[in-house]
């Protein structure tokens, strides 16, 4: 009850200098925030792409309707597919007269349809692995009906590149912009501990237990980090507002990464405190 | 209640600030600490107070050793034992009465009681009247008393003083003294650092250690 009457108690005695922490707190939360808001959408729109990767068994004209079915079955039934859906000639004229309008009159004064059925592949999220689709096309072309079989190799190749990369900037850049702010929400509330140093020491001076005196400055330390983290939150919403109103749609971070982030801040915040104060109660 | 038997203490790179050292400090005593600036006054109360360890020989305050104590439980030894300072210490910003009461809140008063101690502490070295006032708007020699107050806060058995009346007039100086006095007429034992041999003259009563260069050199009491 002292410890939290205190920790609040601090902010009324020295707002400049709780005030200073909390919004440099909240500043290198910022950066970390606008970082987490990059790397979701990269992350986003990657996935976007990556959906679209699908194997495409074209078929004979010639092949009987058992085999088909049997050849969806068997495809449908792999562990990585997520569904299996045909194709008939018809309907590849039909999505080609959508897709194609430039040459809708060539395809209906045509008296024969020349597109292929065929089978279509979705693949699972997590499965759209190059060795996957490798073995998937493998096994849909020792079909002796099937005459064609396309995924893509240098999309999927490219994008498994660019999915490297994403996440290797995202480990290292990440882990670069945590530490910044790590060392400066440190070095923060280690100045604002210094600035106190004289009551911790009288409150030594009299017989204050240890425990005591640390308390109320891990709950300050986890307050400035709260309030930090809730600037950083301001902060990062209105870049993400400004930029979905003058760039591009941008997606708002998971709720679930915003409430992680304040606890972190919260907790991060506390642990420094708990740091700082540590050697204001080494000696005897 | 407290004795120090051989004790030494060596900075590393100053030397010895006290050189085996030994006196016994009964119950109700009061004593001077004397010597000139450097000679160990200071040095000495803070092994008492055990804000340091000696290097050789053992400080016992109670029933407490400098040998055995953690940095952990110094806190028993500090609220039985009261430290006022030349330079008082007192948190600025915050009033006389509010210093005391912080006093009794970080040492586990209950709540209730901190007010009400606080005022008695404050009426007890005469400065009742002065309880509101921001302790930077005091003279020196309120800022005095109120750092006694908060030094009486756990009800010490001894009060240890560094130069209390280094940075008062004549005759603030006067009534700490007397303060003091009254504190010890009241059963408590008083261990004063001073260089100053006029304040000593005038209290001849007190028992008086003098310190030269880390050694004790004089003690009246085996005079």
């Amino acid at each position: 009850m002292y410890a939290l009457r205190e920790a609040f108690a601090a902010f009324r005695r020295t707002p400049v200098l709780t005030g200073l922490s909390s919004a440099m707190v909240g500043l290198a939360l910022f950066a970390v925030g606008l970082f987490a808001l990059a790397s979701y959408n990269l992350h986003l729109a990657l996935s976007a792409i990556e959906e679209r990767v699908q194997i495409v068994v074209y078929l004979r004209d010639d092949a009987r309707q058992s085999e088909i079915d049997l050849a969806e079955k068997e495809l449908g039934e792999l562990p990585q597919v997520a569904q299996v859906h045909y194709v008939s000639k018809r309907e590849a004229l039909d999505n080609a007269k959508k897709e194609l309008p430039d040459f809708a009159d060539l395809f209906s004064t045509s008296e024969v349809n020349p597109l292929p059925q065929s089978l279509e592949v979705e693949l699972k999220s997590g499965s759209r692995t190059r060795p996957v689709v490798e073995s998937i096309a493998r096994k849909a072309s020792s079909y002796s009906f099937v005459e064609d079989v396309q995924y893509g190799r240098e999309w999927v190749d490219k994008l498994f590149m660019l999915r490297r990369i994403g996440a290797v900037t995202t480990v290292v850049l990440g882990a670069g912009f945590f530490l910044v702010a790590a060392v400066i929400i440190g070095t923060a509330l280690r100045i604002a501990i210094f600035a106190r140093r004289e009551e911790i020491h009288v409150m030594r001076l009299v017989g204050a237990k240890n425990g005591f005196i640390r308390r109320p400055f891990l709950l300050e330390g986890a307050m400035a980090g709260l309030l930090g983290g809730l600037l950083a939150w301001l902060l990062t919403y209105a870049t993400y507002r400004g930029a979905y109103a003058f760039l591009f749609a941008v997606a708002w971070i998971p709720g679930a990464w915003v409430l992680g982030a304040l606890a972190a801040g919260a907790l991060f915040g506390a642990l420094s405190s708990g740091m700082a104060i540590r050697r204001h109660l080494r000696d005897l | 209640m407290i004795k120090l038997t051989n004790v030494s203490r060596e900075y590393p790179r100053r030397g010895y600030a006290l050189r085996d050292v030994s006196f016994h400090l009964p119950k109700g005593e009061f004593a001077f600490l004397t010597g000139h600036s450097g000679s160990g006054k200071t040095t000495t109360l803070r092994l008492v107070h055990m804000m340091e360890r000696p290097t050789a020989g053992e400080v016992r305050v109670t029933g407490y050793s400098s040998q055995l104590i953690s940095t952990r439980e110094v806190w028993k030894v500090r609220r039985r034992v009261g430290f006022v300072f030349q330079d008082f210490r007192l948190l600025p910003g915050r009033t006389a009465l509010q210093n005391v009461a912080f006093v009794l809140e970080v040492t586990g008063t209950p709540r209730k009681e901190v007010m009400p101690r606080a005022q008695r502490l404050l009426a007890q070295v005469g400065l009742a009247p002065k309880a509101g006032a921001m302790v930077n708007e005091l003279s020196g020699g309120e800022q005095q008393r109120v750092a006694i107050a908060r030094a009486l806060a756990n009800d010490p058995f001894l009060l240890l003083a560094d130069e209390p009346t280094g940075n008062l007039d004549e005759r603030a100086s006067r009534g700490i003294m007397d303060l003091f006095w009254d504190i010890n007429a009241r059963g408590m034992a008083v261990l004063m650092a001073t260089h100053d041999l006029e304040l000593i003259r005038k209290y001849p009563r007190g028992r008086v250690l003098e310190l030269d260069n880390g050694n004790l050199v004089y003690d009246s009491q085996q005079a």
